[in-house]
């Protein structure tokens, strides 16, 4: 399988001028716009890695007049804080992303829904924000951008239940289909897409989409942000090319007693430490939004395990079965497995339970609990029992 | 068309078709419980997953439109698991007392648990982990969140049929519920007791509250004369709880049922519908008159009926400004207490403290209707007792009835004769047709010009009805109402009743009557009925009602002999001193929240 080097890469966060790229995106057509985007391989940022331009494409192909662009800011995956980095010091080319996604799907309005936590950059962001309208209505564009505030719900990144919330609605996933490009934020046809992914769309048309994906690999182009923390000497934001190992991860950002690593948050995979030389960071092998929690040997992984469940079992909207009662039932089975209430062999019913939840689950955030469980639990089972 | 295939069998169906859809279509059984035909899609109880082939999840075949080359199974390992870790998941946070349940035997989860979930329990108990209470506030329903599933049926019945939201969810995660507004009692919040949700919950979470032990202690107390009256919707739903099919009228067997029973009379509440009709429809008149003919500017028009408890409620809540335009006119079900304590006391020579007055109904509504402080005419509470229709075929049980093998039997008199204008105050549009029936009769001498007295436009299951009368003819008395042009309008469901009150509150409506009844299909398809309801199952109570009408010798109210006996005997006239004080009521208002 194809791999790259650690290499770090200053393209989300480098000096441009974003009149100059948004002047020569106001040039382009949509389908060129959509081509570039398409070229350059751009895979959501998120984490669910959704190739940006075919949303695009898809999005600009309703007929429906009113369409929406929503910048996903609801930055909400425990261990990320890359888009509030990239929203404080770069807020202009996420604004410019969202008006080059606008004029490709043909949407005349962008929501960015922000994190509740967040809203202290509300005040700054919203000076740089009319700065930024003035500059593209003299360059000619048909664009506005609104802010709506999340109220800490972590469900609320889901798009559709952030489409929800959005419309003043409890924050539940929909049913899909239809699809957000068909039936999106009030019923529009929406492209949403995470705040790194239209900084990182900015920048294709900034460069080009070679100069974007000759980063990377086949599966996984270009570079992105990663937010490290744990138990690492160097936490912080850092901009790699995608397709490097968790072993060359480690060699960077580890303390020289990394015995895991979680990949993509809670709802991510733990690589424990025999498997970081095979293990690739990217959709071939683990994705991520951004979230690299290292761990080293004075952690229990039965506590990381505890706290993630934990954390789902309060974060699960609640609607469907699999998730909000399943999220109960794994918490509550490696409690009673670690104090010898039930046999460890119970261990093997909540791992069939996982998969079913994996499946069954209305949405993402149902459906990706067992990554984290099935990972810890199949690479720490005896520190989940002892 | 769209071609796919479920289970290896070649279907089309029209696009927006359900996956669902498509496989009952196949005769194909796909286990569902959130999913009621009634409601919209809500996707979320994920018993009805179903494999898709490519797919990289299950999907659930509620929610799941048809797509061109669709393949399904329904019944592979892969769904078997994990349709069945669903339904022990469900049976882990529900509080599983199947065999003192009101639900046993009546409960989809129950069924579902059969299928699917014998043998030993998988997971852990969560009900333990909750501090759940029943709330047990409302004088019609309980709410009992440790049996819940949140299916969320209720909260799209309260919200989609009824417009109220007096229940939505609250809180996230392990702390999801189905909250009141602040989680008040629900005798404390907007509710109307409808008891549309009670019909719809899957498990024993909303259920009525039952006085079927109170019937029984008054039934064998010696001291006590139990009557009994009987709802119009009762005698078409009943057979639905004994075996029989929707829409089969069972009314001389239920009677012979409550004598055996041991109710000291059965009687009906058919003759005060009729008793209604004579009392609404003069108020009726006399509104026109001053309206119209005297100018009076208090007068308030239109007129709304005021049978149906819920939509009192419903009123009292979001339109108190339009309370004036109710009838004043109790419900049959009030008038018939009223009366019992009084009028059919002194005729049978009974001691009113000594009788006991237990109404049968289709309606949940009703044992809060007859909790009200104004419903105390008699000197007594009027009616002691409101048994749903469920529970009558409870009792009916306990007591070891051979129901289909029994006699059919007569109402008692007094009290017990009715005519088709009564019964049909069952469904939706009834009290406006037996109402057309009767006035048109009184100011022009003639029947109302409709084929068999069947008004048919005031007739089906539209949420929203018209109809305008042409008034010609006119005896002496009512002259001024030659020529006029009687525009009524009739609604049904709450979310209806909402659009008519806005459309008239905009001053966008020219009625001069509307009948509205709280619930689907009128009380027909009222929350005291036999589980389940679907717009099938109402279709066919309609249509046994409307049977019960033509059956009638006598379809006008003011042909019911005990009617025009007792305005000779007791009550004078329609709208008399004696009817005011007895049959008529006035109305509060209440919170928005």
């Amino acid at each position: 399988m194809e791999q790259k080097a650690l290499t770090k890469v200053g393209l989300i966060f480098e000096k441009i001028d974003p009149q100059e790229v948004l002047q020569k995106a106001y040039k382009m057509t949509s389908n060129e716009i959509i081509q570039a985007m398409l070229d350059s391989g751009l895979k959501g940022r998120g984490g669910a890695g959704f190739p940006t331009g075919l949303k695009w494409k898809y999005t600009a192909a309703e007929k429906e007049p009113d369409k929406y662009i929503v910048c996903n800011a609801d930055e909400g995956e425990p261990g990320t804080f890359k888009d509030r980095e990239i929203l404080e010091k770069v807020s202009v080319k996420v604004h410019g992303g969202m008006a080059i996604a606008g004029k490709a799907i043909g949407a005349k309005k962008g929501i960015v829904y922000l994190r509740g936590e967040y809203r202290y950059m509300l005040p700054q962001i919203m000076i740089e924000l009319s700065a930024f309208h003035k500059m593209i209505h003299d360059i000619g564009f048909d664009f506005n951008i609104e802010y709506r505030m999340g109220s800490g719900a972590y469900i609320c990144g889901e798009e559709s239940a952030l489409f929800e919330s959005i419309e003043g609605k409890r924050g539940e996933p929909r049913n899909k289909p239809p699809y957000p490009t068909v039936s999106g934020v009030f019923g529009k046809p929406t492209s949403i897409n995470n705040v790194e992914t239209l900084v990182s769309a900015m920048m294709i048309i900034n460069h080009d989409a070679q100069k974007f994906s000759q980063y990377g690999t086949k599966d996984s182009r270009g570079s992105k942000v990663f937010s490290v923390s744990g138990d690492t000497p160097t936490p912080g934001i850092f901009e790699l090319e995608l397709g490097m190992t968790v072993q060359q991860f480690v060699n960077e950002f580890g303390d020289g007693d990394t015995k895991a690593v979680q990949v993509g948050g809670a709802s991510g995979f733990c690589v424990p430490r025999k498997k970081f030389a095979e293990t690739i960071i990217g959709f071939e092998g683990v994705p991520t939004g951004g979230s690299m929690k290292l761990f080293n040997s004075s952690r229990s992984m039965y506590n990381v395990l505890h706290n993630y469940l934990d954390f789902f079992t309060e974060e699960s909207c609640g609607q469907c079965t699999p998730c909000r009662v399943g999220c109960q039932q794994l918490l509550k089975g490696i409690e009673k497995v670690k104090k010898h209430e039930v046999k460890s062999t119970y261990l093997t019913e909540l791992t069939k339970l996982a998969d079913s939840m994996k499946i069954a689950a209305k949405c993402g955030l149902g459906q990706s609990v067992g990554n984290a469980f099935k990972s810890i639990v199949g690479n720490f089972r005896e520190e989940i029992i002892y | 068309m769209i071609n796919l295939t479920i289970n290896n069998q070649r279907i089309s169906v029209e696009p927006g078709t359900t996956v669902l859809a498509a496989a009952r279509k196949l005769n194909i059984n796909i286990p569902t419980l959130c999913n009621h035909d009634d409601l919209c899609v809500a996707g979320n109880c994920r018993v009805c997953v179903v494999e898709q082939t490519g797919a990289r999840t299950l999907v659930a075949a509620c929610a799941m439109p048809c797509s061109e080359g669709m393949d399904i199974h329904t019944n592979t390992l892969k769904v078997r698991n994990a349709r069945k870790h669903v339904i022990e998941l469900l049976l882990s946070e529900h509080r599983s007392d199947c065999t003192k349940c009101y639900k046993n035997q009546n409960c989809e989860l129950q069924s579902l648990a059969n299928e699917f979930a014998f043998g030993d329990t998988i997971f852990l108990d969560l009900v333990e982990d909750h501090n759940y209470a029943i709330d047990r506030s409302s004088p019609s329903f309980l709410k009992d969140d440790s049996k819940c599933i949140r299916c969320q049926r209720c909260v799209r019945t309260c919200d989609e049929l009824q417009y109220i939201s007096a229940i939505a969810v609250a809180n996230k995660g392990a702390h999801q519920k189905i909250s009141s507004f602040h989680n008040k009692p629900m005798s404390h919040v907007v509710c109307t007791n409808c008891g549309q949700c009670v019909n719809r919950c899957p498990t024993g979470a909303l259920v009525e509250k039952t006085y079927i032990d109170q019937v029984w202690d008054a039934i064998y107390d010696p001291d006590k004369h139990v009557v009994v009256q009987t709802a119009p919707a009762v005698r078409i739903a009943l057979g639905e709880d004994l075996g029989y099919d929707p829409g089969e009228r069972v009314t001389g067997k239920m009677v012979n049922a409550l004598k055996q029973l041991g109710f000291n009379s059965v009687l009906d509440t058919d003759f005060t519908a009729d008793l209604t009709i004579m009392e609404e429809g003069t108020e009726l008149l006399v509104r026109l008159k001053k309206a119209l003919v005297d100018g009076d500017k208090k007068i308030s028009l239109p007129m709304f009926t005021s049978c149906s408890p819920g939509w009192i409620k419903f009123i009292e809540h979001k339109y108190p400004e339009y309370l004036p335009n109710l009838s004043t006119c109790k419900s049959p079900q009030q008038m018939f207490g009223a009366l019992a304590k009084t009028f059919y006391a002194q005729k049978r020579n009974l001691d009113p403290s000594k009788v006991v007055s237990v109404s049968i109904m289709p309606c949940t509504a009703k044992k809060f209707e007859a909790d009200r402080p104004e419903m105390r005419a008699s000197g007594y509470k009027d009616v002691d007792y409101v048994l749903t229709t469920r529970e009558l075929a409870v009792m009916i049980k306990q007591a070891g009835i051979d129901f289909r093998n029994l006699s059919e039997v007569k109402y008692d008199s007094i009290m017990g004769d009715s005519t088709g204008a009564g019964v049909i105050f069952g469904a939706t549009g009834g009290v406006m047709e037996a109402a057309l029936r009767t006035a048109y009769e009184i100011v022009t001498g003639r029947e109302v010009p409709f084929k068999n007295l069947n008004i048919t436009p005031v007739r089906g299951m539209d949420g929203v009805k018209e109809a305008t009368v042409k008034i010609e003819g006119c005896t002496e008395d009512w002259k001024f109402l030659e020529g006029a042009e009687l525009k009524v309008a009739i609604a049904h469901g709450l979310v209806n009743a909402n659009k008519i009150m806005s459309r008239v509150k905009k001053g966008k409506a020219n009625y001069h009557f509307i009948e509205i009844m709280a619930c689907p299909g009128g009380c027909l398809g009222g929350g005291g009925q036999p589980i389940p309801t679907n717009a099938e199952i109402r279709k066919n109570r309609m249509k046994a009602i409307y049977s019960e009408d033509e059956h009638m010798v006598l379809r006008k109210s003011h042909q019911n002999p005990e009617v025009i006996a007792i305005y000779k005997d007791f009550l004078g006239k329609p709208n008399s001193k004696v009817s005011h004080e007895l049959l008529h009521t006035h109305y509060v208002e209440r919170d928005h929240f």
